[in-house]
């Protein structure tokens, strides 16, 4: 009788094609809008709530104390977050310790439920340290591509968008429970700072 | 010998080649297996939704929370803000607690015994000074805190599922005060006072399954 020839191409081409089928995402890289990297470093921070919340309680925080406020945040986390970000570039990547993103949080969103009276001085100083430190983490993640640069200006772009209306939103509440609404906010804002918080400790 | 046998069958070392390679593809296939998503909430925090699914899917949890925005509603400002925001913030500390692995006894006493006096008080509305009635929502924060703090696993994305928790939790106490804002009529006032004793009663229902 004639000896059966068992071909193992079938089985491999099969095995292959199963392996292919199961391939998940490659999450090296940004995602991408494919509209470019400006639209690319937009959607990042869009996509970031880690970056996107604190800078919404500064603003709102900022927003709180009046016009002055409001516009000196305008102005200095966008320009804070391209230093930070230029900063990063050329820097080895690095990950945000959880403690200090819950801090953020805490601090924040601490302040914004309390409505510190916060100066003028401190607020721009809290939003110089938001934005180096934010845009710092942002750039050495983006030092990766060629088009980092690109990307930062239009991560930078989204920023100074949402403080703007952000800003101008809550610098013209006043009516009383408007202005607690947002304060309320701040509340939900310090309150997951502090879960966030007894996470990063249990997973520790 | 085995080879002359096989050679002598050859039928049946066709059957055990494709057993074999059925076997593989099998061990492969559920190698490669993505995770069950059926139970999110026992497996693993994994987003915004689980974390807003959280605090809704108690019953005993619902009460005491949709409670504090009606005693908030009745009692009128400043309370009406300042409980529903002690409420989460101290209920963050108590999850915080749990997180971390503090013990805390008494949790489930505590949560049923929140839901029988807010909701008395909701039914007799007591009106004591802001700040006894902040403590008293304070304290039971904890409780409830702590328990959702200790059923939350691990997960991916403890600032999603973190803000969803806290979220549906200050949603809740909106819509006590959005069902507390009918007490600006006297039927209104009636109805409030019904809904704080059937809260009791859920607490009261609560406490004798965690006595029982």
């Amino acid at each position: 009788m004639k000896p059966v020839n068992h071909s193992r191409v079938p089985l491999y081409a099969f095995l292959a094609f199963l392996l292919l089928m199961y391939a998940t995402p490659a999450e090296g890289h940004l995602n991408t809008t494919g509209m470019g990297p400006i639209y690319d470093g937009m959607m990042h921070f869009l996509m970031s709530p880690e970056d996107l919340v604190p800078v919404l309680a500064l603003t709102l925080l900022a927003g709180l104390r009046g016009a002055a406020s409001g516009r000196r945040a305008l102005f200095v986390i966008p320009v804070a977050w391209l230093l930070g970000g230029l900063a990063g570039l050329s820097a080895a990547a690095a990950n945000p310790h959880p403690f200090i993103a819950a801090g953020w949080f805490l601090l924040l969103g601490g302040l914004l439920a309390a409505d510190a009276k916060l100066s003028l001085r401190v607020t721009t100083a809290l939003a110089a340290f938001l934005g180096l430190y934010h845009g710092y983490l942002n750039g050495t993640g983006m030092g990766l591509f060629e088009t980092a640069a690109v990307a930062l200006l239009g991560l930078v772009f989204a920023v100074f968008v949402l403080v703007a209306l952000a800003a101008a939103l809550v610098v013209r509440l006043r009516a009383e429970w408007t202005r607690i609404a947002v304060r309320v906010a701040g509340s939900w804002i310090a309150a997951s700072g502090l879960l966030m918080l007894g996470w990063a400790v249990r997973t520790r | 010998m085995k080879r002359q046998a096989n050679i002598a069958c050859p039928q049946a070392s066709f059957a055990w080649v494709g057993l074999l390679r059925s076997l593989t593809v099998l061990v492969l296939v559920f190698i490669f297996a993505p995770t069950a998503s059926a139970h999110p909430q026992k497996g693993e925090a994994i987003g915004f939704l689980n974390g807003f699914r959280h605090p809704i899917s108690g019953l005993d949890h619902v009460l005491a929370m949709v409670a504090v925005g009606l005693w908030g509603a009745q009692l009128g400002s400043p309370s009406i803000w300042l409980l529903p925001v002690a409420f989460p913030m101290v209920m963050a500390v108590g999850g915080m607690l749990g997180l971390m692995g503090v013990p805390l006894p008494g949790v489930e006493y505590g949560i049923a015994l929140s839901a029988i006096l807010l909701g008395a008080a909701v039914m007799f509305e007591v009106r004591p000074p802001l700040g006894i009635a902040a403590a008293l929502v304070g304290f039971f924060a904890i409780f409830h805190g702590h328990a959702h703090g200790t059923e939350l696993p691990a997960g991916q994305s403890a600032l999603l599922y973190s803000m969803g928790f806290v979220i549906a939790t200050g949603c809740l106490h909106g819509l006590g005060i959005a069902i507390g804002t009918l007490h600006r009529w006297p039927w209104g006032q009636k109805f409030l006072r019904v809904a704080g004793a059937l809260v009791s009663m859920g607490g009261l229902f609560f406490m004798w399954r965690a006595v029982a």
